[in-house]
């Protein structure tokens, strides 16, 4: 096939995923937090169950004014948004839906993973600087900051997988995850990493995930609060909705790396290896859509933490226990 | 057993975990929450919704009217002859009740006229469903007093000694 016509069509493809995944997790976010507070949110947007406020916000903030503080620095401030979105969708590359159902295997998958979903807080901090706002600067700089501290965590708790599977693309990683440990009757047992002693791997990846998410309990860089909304605060319309929409999609692109790397992605024990192009695809949504829920509870669950709190936690304890879980992997690796 | 029971609050990120026990309680519990227009909530049966009039009571007395904390009562009335019933007999008067409006853009449901009438012409309706687009559509009319009178729950029993 052409070349151009294939990235067409995987474009369209992963933006017909990923724009609806967002919705669906936002409308499960108003209504899972209004039921965690004993109310029932949106109730009547769509006529049952009020499934259409998703579509209804994103309507709203549609028809909302443009703009641009005096003070801000145009360009830059235009262009964040973008940054944003493209930064989180880009890590949807080299998501392994199923066997044949990948945009693009990459050999270094994990590494170019890694480096993509970084590109989100360089718009964010972009918003911040250019905003011209003193809320929306210190939020730029906390999210720097954020980033510096918990991108150390991901990547060495990334790592250990890394080493374990022996491989940085992400199909041989789930491959990794679906090979036969021991059998049971004529029963092959496969294990995902998470079960294969990445524990501490699995913790340290989600907590700092959650902080490269900027969400509850590590959502300084918004901060409410404290920072009336950090970088956020001078957009409106359309931005302020790419702004949301990239959030809610970094969930789910975080949740679909987290099921990947930890709980073996698209496969699932007892299914045909030949069906996984098929089934693949719903055990990764089920995956992410629990991940997602976890998520969520996290937020209306738990305070937020101080910044140095934040620092202390990912310098003093997240990166130590990441090298230890390093070395034990590795000798495991070596003796087993 | 009970030595961890003791300690397992002790445990690193407990806290946490029971946070999210009571988080998930809340989330599978029922809310309360009544979606008025399409669901109506039932009042309890003396709940103080809107003041009845029983027209044929009143006495045009203005007890009601006076004691009023916020004035929302306009009563007007005039005295009205009756014939004797035999010849040679004295006319009589009585009082007649021309307008009784309430303005609940301005009552405060005080109870104070339901208290104080003498003839037991007001009364307590649990009915609230008489809101109105306008502010000036609040002063509702005898006719519309004496409509939420069918809505009056009969009074209590009394006590046996």
């Amino acid at each position: 096939m052409n070349f151009w016509l294939e990235l067409l069509v995987k474009i369209a493809l992963i933006l017909a995923v990923m724009l609806p995944g967002a919705l669906v997790v936002i409308y499960g976010e108003l209504k899972i937090s209004a039921h965690m507070q004993s109310r029932i949110g949106p109730y009547f947007a769509g006529g049952r169950f009020g499934w259409a406020q998703p579509l209804a916000d994103g309507l709203k903030f549609m028809q909302k004014e443009d703009l641009v503080p005096a003070a801000a620095d145009d360009a830059v401030f235009r262009l964040a948004p973008y940054v944003v979105m493209m930064g989180t969708l880009a890590t949807f590359v080299i998501v392994p839906f199923g066997p044949d159902l990948i945009a693009e295997d990459l050999d270094l998958g994990l590494f170019y993973l890694l480096a993509v979903s970084s590109l989100t807080t360089l718009g964010v901090l972009m918003a911040g600087w250019s905003s011209g706002n003193k809320y929306s600067m210190i939020g730029g700089l906390r999210a720097a900051a954020q980033l510096i501290a918990y991108e150390l965590p991901l990547v060495l708790a990334a790592v250990a997988v890394a080493v374990q599977a022996g491989t940085m693309s992400l199909q041989g990683i789930v491959a990794a995850q679906t090979e036969t440990v021991f059998s049971i009757g004529g029963f092959d047992v496969a294990l995902p990493f998470l079960l294969k002693g990445q524990v501490i791997g699995f913790a340290i990846f989600v907590v700092a995930g959650l902080a490269e998410l900027s969400r509850i309990p590590f959502d300084m860089p918004i901060a409410e609060s404290e920072l009336t909304m950090g970088y956020l605060t001078e957009y409106s319309g359309l931005r302020f909705t790419m702004f949301f929409l990239g959030e809610y999609a970094g969930m789910v692109s975080m949740a679909a790396i987290v099921s990947t790397l930890f709980l073996g992605g698209y496969w699932v024990p007892g299914v045909d290896p030949d069906m996984l192009n098929v089934v693949g695809p719903l055990v990764l949504v089920a995956k992410v859509a629990i991940i997602c829920f976890v998520f969520i509870w996290f937020r209306w669950t738990w305070p937020r933490l101080r910044e140095d709190q934040l620092q202390s936690l990912a310098w003093r304890w997240l990166i130590p226990a990441a090298l230890v879980n390093i070395v034990l992997t590795g000798i495991a690796k070596v003796v087993l | 057993m009970a030595l961890i029971d003791k300690n397992i609050s002790k445990l690193p990120l407990w806290g946490l975990l029971k946070g999210m026990k009571v988080t998930f309680k809340a989330m599978v519990t029922k809310p309360v929450t009544v979606n008025y227009p399409k669901e109506k909530e039932t009042p309890v049966p003396r709940a103080r919704g809107v003041i009845a009039l029983d027209v044929e009571a009143c006495t045009v007395c203005m007890l009601c009217a006076r004691e009023c904390p916020d004035w929302c009562i306009y009563i007007e009335g005039h005295k009205q002859e009756i014939p004797p019933d035999k010849e040679g007999g004295r006319v009589r008067t009585r009082s007649t009740l021309d307008r009784f409006d309430i303005d609940y853009a301005l009552c405060m449901y005080c109870g104070i006229c339901v208290e104080v009438c003498p003839f037991d012409a007001l009364f307590w309706s649990p009915d609230y469903e008489y809101s109105e687009f306008s502010i000036s559509d609040m002063l509702h009319d005898k006719e519309r007093l004496t409509e939420w009178l069918a809505t009056v729950p009969p009074p209590p029993p009394l006590e046996s000694s």
